[in-house]
């Protein structure tokens, strides 16, 4: 794990994009979620997507995924191209993959340490007491301690399931980690406890990664670059630092929250 | 128009499900023999479904059993009662009450409990959790559960009609003053292989049916705490239905 962060380092000018998404569509019906967007990522980058409820953040990293297929369009990762990646191809492609889900998502059935070493264990087949030992270890880096472990995820508070499910995200030491609202429901001081958490982890792993938030704290806490998503489309992408100065009436608005501006917040979905 | 129209949504509707439910049948069963395999999931669905509906099924044999044998009694009074309530007692437990009871109870049972769990993981996304954790939901959720349910019916019934007979047993000697000898002797006389293979037979296919219906209306559940309770309902529902539906199937497979 210690080698990581150097090696992406000398990866990451000379090699292509980790991801790179081009021209995706999804719908919904008649209802357009993401309408051509395009994006690539850097190995060792961690690209925030904000935008308002509904705009399609959580639709974006699912297609990336695999957990939805897209319409159209084309979603390439390390070079190759896996919208249509099914199989042995796609098993190994997951592999890659980590992911913090927005309510958690523990296994309610399992204990604490059985959570995090549970992609080790099934996915990768270790051995249970040297998925164990992981799992405690992982435990640690993310603040909590050995008699956690044995507890039930309902017995947990909503900060400690958030670091459970960032623990069980990076257990696996993944080469890609997506976060979806990592700070959603948490207090703030939490929610900076948990935002540092990401930073510190997708640092020492040297991994790629992409976070959906509408917490523009938390989005510049942990963005490398934002992107902000509106009707489908990716309308601005820059560097995290630039995002007061973007000249684009929507992303001000969003930026500071105002309920006058172009964005109208549908009531309906 | 708009009730041709209506009706031919409907029919649309009824294919589209009936396709996506045979292709989730077939991926079911097809992970039951594909690697890697999760024991341990198959051990705690064995007990689960086995084990703990135990009590359910025998109390259910047992007074099944006990009336049958009242009933008998009165309709054959005027014939030789004795030997005709050993007779359908055992011929009725082992071809149909047995497994059918078994399997309405299991459904009851098992069949919420798996739409229910599942559908509670669909909706709290521990299902596209448990893919991002490079598992197969098939082979580690549904695939054990399948297996399980055609392995432990099977198992429910055989002592489900040993209750049942034992029911009707304890009713004719001791309520309708049998000679408790002569009952065992021609219980053993009118037992065939080819009734207990039956109901065994039918209780496999019952066993299937009850996971596929909870699973699959588990697995694709949505909306919520209404969504799941929906799921619960059409599985326990259809999973009976198809019970019913396929006991007859069976029964003019085996003795038309």
């Amino acid at each position: 794990m210690s080698d990581r962060p150097k090696e992406v380092a000398s990866m990451k000018n000379s090699a292509g994009p980790k991801i790179r998404m081009v021209d995706v569509h999804k719908s919904f019906g008649q209802k357009t979620v993401l309408d051509g967007v395009t994006v690539d990522v850097a190995t060792g980058e961690s690209l925030v997507i904000i935008g308002g409820s509904g705009s399609g953040k959580s639709v974006t990293i699912k297609c990336v995924l695999g957990l939805l297929h897209p319409d159209s369009g084309s979603i390439q990762i390390d070079g190759r191209e896996t919208t249509h990646m099914r199989g042995r191809g796609r098993d190994e492609l997951m592999l890659k993959f980590g992911m913090l889900f927005q309510g958690g998502a523990l296994f309610d059935s399992l204990k604490v340490w059985e959570n995090v070493a549970f992609g080790l264990i099934q996915g990768r087949r270790v051995d249970r007491r040297l998925a164990r030992d992981r799992a405690y270890e992982t435990l640690a880096q993310v603040g909590l301690g050995s008699d956690v472990a044995v507890l039930a995820p309902s017995e947990l508070s909503g900060g400690m399931q958030k670091r459970v499910a960032l623990a069980r995200a990076i257990a696996a030491r993944p080469e890609i980690i997506f976060f979806d609202e990592p700070t959603t429901g948490l207090d703030p001081i939490m929610g900076d406890i948990i935002n540092d958490l990401i930073v510190k982890c997708v640092k020492e792993l040297g991994a790629t990664a992409i976070s959906i938030t509408h917490d523009m704290h938390s989005a510049r806490k942990i963005g490398d670059r934002l992107a902000m998503i509106h009707g489908g489309k990716l309308i601005w992408v820059g560097p995290t630092k630039d995002i007061d100065a973007s000249g684009n009436p929507y992303v001000e608005q969003f930026v500071n929250g105002r309920a006058v501006g172009p964005i109208k917040m549908q009531v309906r979905g | 128009m708009n009730f041709l129209a209506a009706i031919g949504r409907l029919f649309l509707s009824f294919l589209w499900h009936t396709g996506r439910l045979a292709i989730f049948a077939g991926q079911a069963l097809a992970h039951i023999v594909r690697p890697p395999i999760f024991p341990r999931q198959m051990a705690r669905q064995l007990i689960e479904i086995g084990y703990f509906s135990l009590p359910v099924v025998g109390l259910t044999a047992i007074f099944t059993g006990m009336v049958l044998a009242l009933q008998t009694s009165t309709g054959f009074a005027s014939y030789a009662a004795e030997a005709a309530v050993a007779k359908v007692v055992l011929l009725s437990m082992t071809r149909e009450l047995g497994p059918v009871l078994a399997g309405l109870m299991v459904a009851g049972r098992m069949g919420a409990s798996m739409a229910a769990e599942i559908g509670t993981m669909r909706v709290t996304e521990q299902v596209d959790a448990m893919v991002t954790l490079s598992t197969n939901p098939f082979k580690y959720l549904i695939s054990p559960r399948v297996l399980a349910a055609i392995v432990a019916l099977p198992a429910l019934v055989v002592i489900d009609d040993i209750i049942g007979v034992f029911g009707g047993f304890l009713v004719g000697v001791y309520s309708l003053g049998f000679n408790p000898a002569v009952y065992l002797h021609d219980t053993w006389d009118s037992l065939r292989a080819l009734d207990v293979l039956s109901g065994l037979f039918k209780a496999a296919i019952f066993g299937f049916v009850i996971a596929l219906m909870g699973c699959y209306n588990g697995y694709y559940s949505q909306g919520g705490a209404q969504g799941v309770g929906r799921a619960t309902t059409n599985a326990v529902v259809s999973a009976s239905i198809l019970i019913l539906t396929l006991d007859y199937v069976v029964t003019a497979l085996f003795f038309r």
